[in-house]
């Protein structure tokens, strides 16, 4: 019985990695050549691979939503014959015009399709190199004849003349810093006997910008190309918020809406109850109005304030609000959540976000306080920016962003140009849930309290 | 069939040898939920049936051969009125001890890491899924993010005398309950010897029939010479350049049929045969072939990771070829952790020391001066006898033609290999690996202050022997 090994292949130019899509096929399947087997997302395109043999499957490797590098084995594939095991990395399939037709595709997919064949990778980018014979002792040279060797006399020390590729004399400690830092320590030159690369030639190294002086040859000051390449691995939090992202933008096919928001008046009151307020009071942002404003305004909209379960397909519609608040801590993104914000008056938010918000930025967040929103509100605080296209917190169906504020002339009443205070408001809706006429009617009804800050707090 | 369960982990180590549990414990201590499965219990060939149990078992058989000279003959002073008893049962319950203890502590260290413990046969359905046949009855199903390979590996049979009868392997000569009045040893590599040395000092007639015509080949005929010094003259039998042919029982006894190099056909009488012709890859039954991972001839192809070829599977240790050692192992074990867990780890050392509990025992870490030759090296060497040391003569060494041999790059003094032959020098091994990774000169060694008296003097003497001005012998 003899294997077919697919590794994932070079699906399109300068594509390093490609993200699983969809699986068409199971382990222990019956499947025919050119039988469409799996769709694979790559930054650029989707595309379809191919089989190209017969064969049962014998093992699958990827779950949907995981990134894999090119050249990493996804299949193998037990084909009827006697002939030896074959690697393969299938021809991605030539795009037919399946995409970019109606309906639209569901789920944020990307389906413009490549038309250009992507080349087949015969060889394997990904493949590990042999192992290295197994010891080796250190190699680096140095062409200075040693000085007759009195004890513990030492050479001058002299730049070692190492050639490309050699390995360089250096502790382990130092070796193990080199490779932390994306140093290749063969470029590092080495100030002890015999070229010994110290901490203090790393320290130097690094400080000098990593310039290849040694090798190139007194590489003057001025612009040098950047070489090194970091490879970080994504795990805990952030892990976590790459797979959230994905998985939100996967399913949710988002709509943006952004309305301009006038705060002049909202502005004077937060400056009045912020000089006036009572001793103990947290310092109002504008958070705690939006939160209140949105409490408000999702009571028409309550498909706003929900959540929507793709795989059952049903809508959970929230009475009260709980209002997820985005955080960024030294982490990563988390998003604490202020329960029933509906039943907490202004100055009871500012001090439940204040408190939320520490609590996750020193890890103090309980399970309970990051869990549970069923509307986000995000800020990018006084980075602020014009515009944001905020992510959707799966499985809400709604999330606001608060841009920046700034001073900006608008006609007045009377045809006047006067300086008001302006805010964009960005919002993402699921709008499978939300059309985009109640998304608007959302966001004009925040609108209308936010420029008449009166109103927030009648009933 | 019984209920089958399952569970899910982090990570997954299949073998708990000297490679598997240390990256098991060391994964635990960086928080992933580890578990690591083993049928033979923890340890593996190293505490269960390797390093530990032989080396308990030499240490036996040069007490008991001590105290016999002490019988037959005083010395240092000292004499015994009788001969000494041997018990075989007594000695191997005392190695079992050993091993039981360091087993189980093994077994808490893993606690202590949090990583769950399986006792059980693990096989692979896909790169990331093993059903384990647990020992005490069910199964369950382990899905694992990363998997780390340390399944070890076995002693080679020879086809035509497989183990069984007379015929035995490294492991059931550990377990020998009466001492083997004749043995006959096929191979001549370092567990043949270590096992027939130990076999001869408790006085069981030993012949060697090795194929090559040198003994553990892995050390050049300079370092060897005291070994095979020691095999003359305690009557071991040694036949080079000689092929084992396969058993002939005649009139009740049993012989190993050899040719010798000059093509006859010789037979040797034995009660046992000691086959250690080498060790191979664990790589049968457990779905190796299903998880899809290259192999480099027997074994599987690691980069200087110790990544496979399938994506979040590591292998490590005896797995993954040259050299089969214990600490090498480790070595890849805890990297492989610290990489699952996000650090930039590589497996790069500049030299892996190897150690041979021959009598005398043999050392060795980095190149032998032929080796560094064949790379293109110009080298000096240094050479400093035991019998030049005060401490080897406290110890009755030194008689041995035992010594510390040291060789470095002429150019730079960088010191490329160490080597030692003599009593007790195994224990200098760790001061050659630290010489060789620190990218020591022979000016660094001669200039680190040696404590007196000790067999260490012997290392810094021969960096001053390579420098051409030794203390203790005129240069």
């Amino acid at each position: 019985m003899a294997e077919y090994t697919y590794k994932l292949p070079d699906v399109g130019e300068g594509v390093v990695e490609a993200e699983i899509v969809e699986w068409h096929v199971r382990e222990g399947d019956q499947v025919v050549e050119d039988q469409h087997i799996l769709d694979v997302m790559t930054d650029k395109a989707t595309v379809e691979i191919p089989c190209a043999v017969n064969g049962v499957v014998k093992t699958i490797v990827g779950e949907p939503g995981e990134v894999l590098a090119v050249g990493t084995v996804i299949l193998v594939i037990e084909i009827d014959g006697t002939a030896p095991t074959q690697e393969a990395a299938p021809k991605p399939a030539k795009d037919e015009a399946k995409a970019d037709s109606s309906p639209p595709p569901p789920a944020g997919e990307v389906s413009a399709k490549r038309t250009e064949g992507a080349s087949a990778a015969s060889e394997k980018p990904d493949a590990p190199k042999p192992s290295a014979p197994p010891s080796v002792p250190g190699q680096a040279r140095d062409t200075s004849p040693a000085s007759g060797g009195g004890k513990g006399a030492a050479p001058a020390p002299a730049a070692p003349s190492r050639p490309s590729g050699e390995r360089a004399l250096a502790s382990p400690a130092v070796r193990q810093r080199a490779l932390e830092a994306g140093i290749d320590l063969s470029a590092v030159p080495g100030s002890g006997p015999a070229g010994r690369v110290t901490h203090d030639d790393l320290d130097d190294f690094i400080a000098s910008g990593g310039r290849l002086a040694s090798r190139s040859g007194a590489a003057s000051a001025g612009r040098a190309p950047r070489t090194g390449v970091e490879t970080i691995k994504i795990i805990g939090l952030r892990r976590k918020i790459a797979e959230n992202m994905a998985l939100a933008k996967r399913t949710i096919p988002h709509i943006a809406y952004v309305e301009e928001i006038d705060l002049t008046a909202l502005e004077d009151l937060r400056a009045h109850l912020n000089a006036n307020r009572k001793e103990g009071r947290e310092k109002l942002t504008i958070i705690p109005f939006l939160v209140t404003a949105l409490t408000k305004a999702v009571v028409d909209v309550p498909q706003a304030n929900a959540h929507y379960d793709t795989e059952s397909a049903v809508l959970t519609q929230y009475e009260g609000v709980h209002c997820g608040i985005a955080a960024a801590t030294p982490k990563g993104l988390m998003v604490p959540v202020i329960r029933h914000a509906e039943a907490l008056d202004i100055w009871q938010i500012a001090a439940e976000v204040k408190r939320l918000a520490e609590a996750a930025r020193t890890g103090k967040a309980t399970k309970e306080e990051l869990t549970g929103s069923t509307i986000t509100i995000t800020s990018l605080g006084a980075m602020g920016g014009i515009v944001t296209t905020p992510v959707i917190n799966h499985p809400e169906t709604a999330i606001i962003g608060v841009n920046k504020l700034q001073v900006l002339p608008r006609y007045n009443a009377d045809g006047q140009i006067v300086p008001r205070k302006i805010m964009n408001l960005s919002s993402s809706f699921d709008h499978r849930i939300v059309d985009g006429y109640e998304a608007a009617r959302l966001i004009q009804a925040v609108k209308a309290y936010l420029e008449h800050p009166a109103t927030l707090f009648m009933e | 069939m019984s209920e089958r369960k399952t569970r899910k982990c982090q990570v997954l180590v299949v073998g708990g040898g000297p490679g598997g549990y240390p990256a098991a414990i060391r994964a635990g201590q960086l928080g992933l939920d580890t578990v690591i499965v083993d049928k033979a219990g923890l340890g593996g060939t190293c505490l269960n049936r390797g390093c530990i149990p032989s080396k308990a078992f030499i240490h036996a058989a040069s007490k008991f051969e001590e105290m016999r000279h002490l019988a037959e003959k005083s010395d240092m002073g000292l004499s015994l009125s009788a001969a000494p008893q041997l018990d075989m049962a007594g000695l191997t319950a005392w190695k079992d001890g050993i091993v039981n203890k360091l087993t189980r502590g093994v077994g808490q260290l893993l606690k202590a890491a949090r990583v769950d413990a399986v006792n059980g046969w693990a096989v692979f359905r896909n790169a990331k899924t093993c059903v384990v046949a647990l020992a005490d009855g069910g199964e369950l199903e382990i899905t694992a993010e990363h998997v780390i390979l340390a399944t070890g590996s076995k002693e080679t049979e020879l086809p035509f005398m497989k183990f069984g009868g007379a015929v035995i392997g490294s492991t059931q000569a550990l377990e020998l309950t009466e001492l083997p009045e004749k043995l006959v040893v096929v191979g001549g590599g370092y567990i043949g010897l270590e096992l027939g040395i130990a076999f001869r000092k408790l006085g069981s007639a030993v012949t060697v029939v090795e194929a090559l015509d040198r003994i553990v080949p892995l050390y050049d005929g300079e370092l060897t010479r005291p070994v095979t010094m020691w095999l003359k003259k305690n009557k071991v039998d040694l036949h080079l350049k000689s092929k084992a042919r396969g058993v002939v029982e005649e009139g009740g006894k049993t012989f190993l049929e050899f040719q010798t190099d000059q093509g006859e056909t010789q037979r040797v009488e034995a009660d046992k045969i000691l086959v250690s012709v080498g060790r191979k890859p664990v790589t049968d039954g457990w779905g190796l072939e299903t998880m899809g991972v290259d192999m480099d001839g027997p074994f599987v192809k690691i980069d200087d990771q110790c990544r496979t070829a399938m994506r979040g599977v590591y292998a490590i240790g005896d797995l993954t070829g040259e050299p089969l050692l214990a600490h090498k192992a480790t070595a890849q074990g805890e990297a492989v952790a610290e990489i699952i867990a996000g650090h930039k780890r590589r497996f790069d050392p500049v030299a892996i020391a190897a150690v041979c509990f021959t009598e005398p025992e043999l050392v060795g870490a980095g190149l032998t001066p032929d080796e560094a030759k064949a790379r293109g090296e110009e080298v000096i060497t240094g050479k400093f006898p035991l019998a030049a040391s005060g401490r080897a003569l406290t110890m009755e060494g030194g008689a041995d033609g035992g010594f510390v041999r040291i060789t470095a790059r002429k150019s730079d003094h960088v010191i490329l290999g160490i080597h030692a032959v003599g009593k007790h020098v195994s224990e200098l091994s760790g001061e050659f690996a630290l010489a060789l990774e620190m990218g020591a000169r022979l000016e660094d060694i001669a200039g680190t202050i040696h404590v007196h008296p000790t067999l260490t003097e012997a290392f810094a003497e021969s960096a001053l022997a390579a420098l051409g001005h030794p203390i203790h012998i005129s240069a």
